[in-house]
């Protein structure tokens, strides 16, 4: 990292909070990025992100493809541990506990920090045994509360009108849109404070799309919700805070009705208004 | 023209068809000939009555079933020594398995068929098989009791029939009494001899176990003197009886009852009757033991053997080649080691099999149990309990043998797993065993089930290892017992594979026993499908459960 990156981002770091001034005494900060730098071997895909992502909120990545968007997303509940030449420096703190600590247990961090995926990844179990996976795994195996869970968890989900006489039913045998609010209606049932939603309608068609969104807005009650999508309008619709990203670099930060009207930087423009992207 | 049908690729489609034709006719025609040289031998055949002359010779009487004939063409007839007139073009010869082995000394002969003058299938002819000696052939004279005719002519019979059946019923008391009663006396006595000797090797040889163990033998020895009388009594009983009846040159052959099997008359038996006595001869070759040299008699001890050896592999084979490959693919770092394991797993399944064979035999045999002998069997030293070939050492063998096969599709089918189920079970914080254990692993089931149905498919038609590491020819118990601990891991058993090999071409009658290979024959490939299909079957409904994501 040369001196003049760092000085840039420094100067970043302004226009990034500028959004945040007027909503900061009522909003606390839930995830704090300090620093973070991301290496995939030799080439290095995140460059020095500085962000906070306010609680129960929905704060929204948008960019070009292959921006790292997906990677910042990931490194909020270490995913990219699994990957083996990934290399992190640079702190994540959750509450303010850096997650990246070595005394930190990542199984639980996990659990802390629920995520959905692009694709719905369903697992080849009944729809009631992937809801209840995450408790079970837990060591929790009392039948009357993982059928509570399992309801509340799908009802949060918007599913269990339509879902609660097929719950023994394999789900692989769902539709899409509904595998991907199984998925949501899982990371749910474990409770955790931050939902990481990675492109969760990409791959859903508009009627289902629009459900997750809806089904977005009533989860921010609850939880802390960070969003990657390429879509912008999506982005303008469920988000209260969008992250503009580019060649793996945090260009602008504000409140979405401000970055979409009013954006300081010229790239987020061109990107908003479509010159490039 | 011939360029432009060149071009157009026709002749390539009918290389390719021609290709899938050949293999489909070498299969059908595998199975075909099995199937029918196999099935076919169980079937009452007709017994013939020639009259027969050979040139300048006394005319004979010649009674048999025909197995086969021959056409051989003039000159080359004469050639072989034989006197042919200007006017026959070929030499018409029959095979006709004429018995009586004990008479005339051997079951076959060949007769031509110019010389014969005149045949036919008189009703009377009976066929009676025998514990000794093969099948005679003949008439029945009369039936004797303790000595004395009890009945001749054609009520003789009736009588017969009625004798055959209450002297298998004792035949069958003798032989529960023999195997399962007196034989767990010897395995009691054996038993306390080898305890005793350990309690001699230990040095607490003393009063009180001196007392216990000859207490024991007393007990078991009262048992046997009990069973001995029982066992005396019944052979006299069914010594008493037995049949005179007279071969086709009038020789008179006295033939005990208790040697002897059943009695019919092919030639009077209805279509109904035949097919009875076929089903009686199916169900006694899949269940009775061998008799008379392993050509006669069952095969249920080889079935038994090969069933038992294949799943006692494939319970060694299965989590020992699935742990490997879990630890290959998931645990191991990919690089310059894995790549080398993996050639060598794959070379290993190129190793001949006889290899594996002398490596159980050096190794597992030799070695490993050789040593565990030592450690834990000192009392019965010098005879060996695990250092000898025996199914155990069989059944390692065989696994590792078809190692590669399970690892390398368990690790196809681990690989298959879409990484995003892995992810999302470690979203919702499972670790990485919780995710193997609760995802991964049911979800490369299906692949397990492959690699095992492959190992079995070949571990079951493997011969040349076993006859190094523990399939014998006769094997006197099976494996599995009345008697603690029931499972004889270290027994030798027998195998089907093993009996074509034997009985075929090791029997001292291979003539009378080639339809008993085809039948056997037939039996191993249904023994080897059957145990495919249930493997087949579990697979599919794994599949179906665990139906993965596409992508």
């Amino acid at each position: 990292m040369s001196e003049q990156q760092v000085r840039t981002h420094a100067i970043d770091m302004s226009s990034v909070l500028r959004g945040k001034g007027q909503h900061q005494e009522k909003n606390e900060t839930c995830i704090k990025v300090e620093n973070l730098n991301l290496f995939y071997g030799d080439k290095q895909a995140l460059h020095n992100i500085n962000m906070e992502m306010p609680k129960k909120k929905v704060t929204a990545y948008i960019g070009p493809s292959g921006c790292g968007k997906s990677t910042l997303l990931r490194c909020i509940n270490r995913m990219n541990d699994l990957v083996d030449s990934a290399r992190i420096d640079g702190k994540i703190l959750l509450d303010g506990e850096n997650i990246y600590d070595k005394s930190v247990n990542v199984a639980a961090l996990r659990r802390r920090v629920g995520m959905v995926f692009q694709k719905p990844n369903p697992f080849p179990k009944s729809i009631f045994e992937n809801v209840a996976y995450g408790l079970r795994i837990q060591g929790i195996n009392d039948k009357r509360i993982l059928e509570e869970t399992v309801e509340n968890s799908l009802r949060g989900a918007a599913l269990w009108d339509e879902m609660k006489d097929r719950l023994n039913d394999n789900a692989l045998g769902m539709s899409g849109g509904q595998q991907q609010r199984l998925v949501i209606a899982r990371a749910i049932a474990i409770e955790p404070e931050v939902l990481l939603l990675d492109e969760p309608a990409s791959a859903l068609d508009p009627i289902s799309t629009l459900k997750i969104e809806e089904l977005i807005n009533e989860l921010k009650e609850k939880y802390t919700i960070v969003i990657v999508t390429h879509n912008m309008q999506q982005a303008a619709r469920v988000s209260d805070y969008t992250a503009f990203m580019y060649m793996g670099e945090l260009i602008e930060l504000g409140t979405t009705s401000e970055l979409f009207t009013n954006p300081v930087k010229k790239q987020t423009e061109d990107y908003i208004t479509g010159r490039y992207g | 023209m011939i360029k432009l049908w060149f071009k157009s690729g026709a002749p390539w489609i009918w290389l390719n068809a021609a290709a899938v034709s050949i293999c489909m006719i070498m299969v059908v025609g595998v199975l075909g000939l099995v199937v029918v040289r196999g099935v076919g031998h169980f079937w009452p055949a007709q017994v013939t009555q020639y009259n027969y002359q050979e040139e300048g010779k006394e005319p004979q009487l010649i009674i048999g079933e025909k197995v086969d004939a021959s056409v051989t063409p003039s000159e080359m007839a004469k050639a072989t020594g034989h006197k042919m007139s200007p006017d026959e073009d070929t030499l018409v010869q029959y095979l006709i398995k004429v018995g009586n082995r004990d008479v005339t000394g051997s079951d076959f002969l060949w007769i031509e068929e110019r010389n014969i003058k005149q045949h036919a299938d008189p009703a009377d002819l009976i066929v009676v098989e025998r514990r000794e000696w093969g099948n005679f052939y003949g008439r029945l004279v009369e039936v004797k009791e303790a000595g004395k005719s009890i009945a001749t002519g054609p009520e003789a019979w009736t009588v017969l029939q009625s004798k055959i059946t209450e002297a298998l019923v004792i035949f069958k008391e003798i032989a529960h009494l023999e195997k399962k009663e007196i034989g767990a006396i010897n395995y009691g006595l054996e038993r306390l001899r080898l305890k005793q000797k350990k309690l001699q090797l230990e040095n607490h040889w003393d009063a009180t176990a001196q007392a216990q163990v000859s207490a024991e033998t007393a007990a078991y020895d009262v048992e046997y003197k009990k069973y001995q009388a029982q066992l005396g009594e019944l052979y006299q009983k069914i010594r008493r009886n037995s049949i005179v009846a007279e071969t086709e040159s009038g020789t008179k052959v006295k033939i005990p009852l208790n040697k002897v099997v059943r009695a019919f008359k092919p030639n009077e038996m209805s279509l109904m009757d035949k097919t009875v006595h076929y089903g009686v001869k199916v169900i006694e070759f899949l269940t009775d033991d061998p008799r008379e040299a392993n050509t006669e008699g069952g095969i249920f001890p080889a079935i038994f053997g090969t069933v038992m050896m294949v799943m006692m592999m494939s319970i060694i084979v299965t989590p020992f080649g699935v742990i490997a490959a879990v630890y290959l693919r998931e645990y191991a770092k990919q690089g310059f080691i894995t790549r080398l394991i993996r050639i060598a797993v794959n070379n290993l399944a190129g190793v001949p099999s006889v290899v594996y064979g002398v490596f159980g035999l050096g190794f597992f045999v030799y070695i490993l149990g050789g040593n565990i002998d030592q450690l834990f069997f000192p009392e019965s030293s010098p005879a060996p309990v695990y250092g000898t070939p025996g199914l155990l050492w069989a059944s390692i063998t065989l696994a590792l043998l078809t190692l590669p096969v399970v690892i390398v599709s368990t690790e196809e089918g681990l690989a298959r797993i879409p990484s995003s189920i892995r992810e999302g079970s470690l979203a919702l914080g499972a670790t990485k065993l919780e995710t193997l254990w609760l995802t991964v692993l049911p979800m490369a089931s299906p692949a397990m089930m492959t690699g095992l149905i492959l190992a079995v498919a070949r571990a079951a038609g493997e011969v040349a290892p076993l006859m190094l590491v523990g399939v014998v020819k006769l094997a006197p118990t099976l494996p599995l017992d009345g008697n603690f601990p029931f499972l004889h891991l270290d027994r030798k058993f027998m195998h089907l594979g093993f009996h074509i090999y034997d009985v075929g071409f090791q029997s001292p009658n291979v003539e009378a026993a080639r339809p008993l290979v085809y039948a056997t024959a037939l039996l191993l490939v249904l023994v080897i499908i059957g145990l495919n299909l249930a493997a087949i079957v579990i697979r599919n409904n794994l599949r179906e459960k665990y139906r993965a994501l596409e992508g």
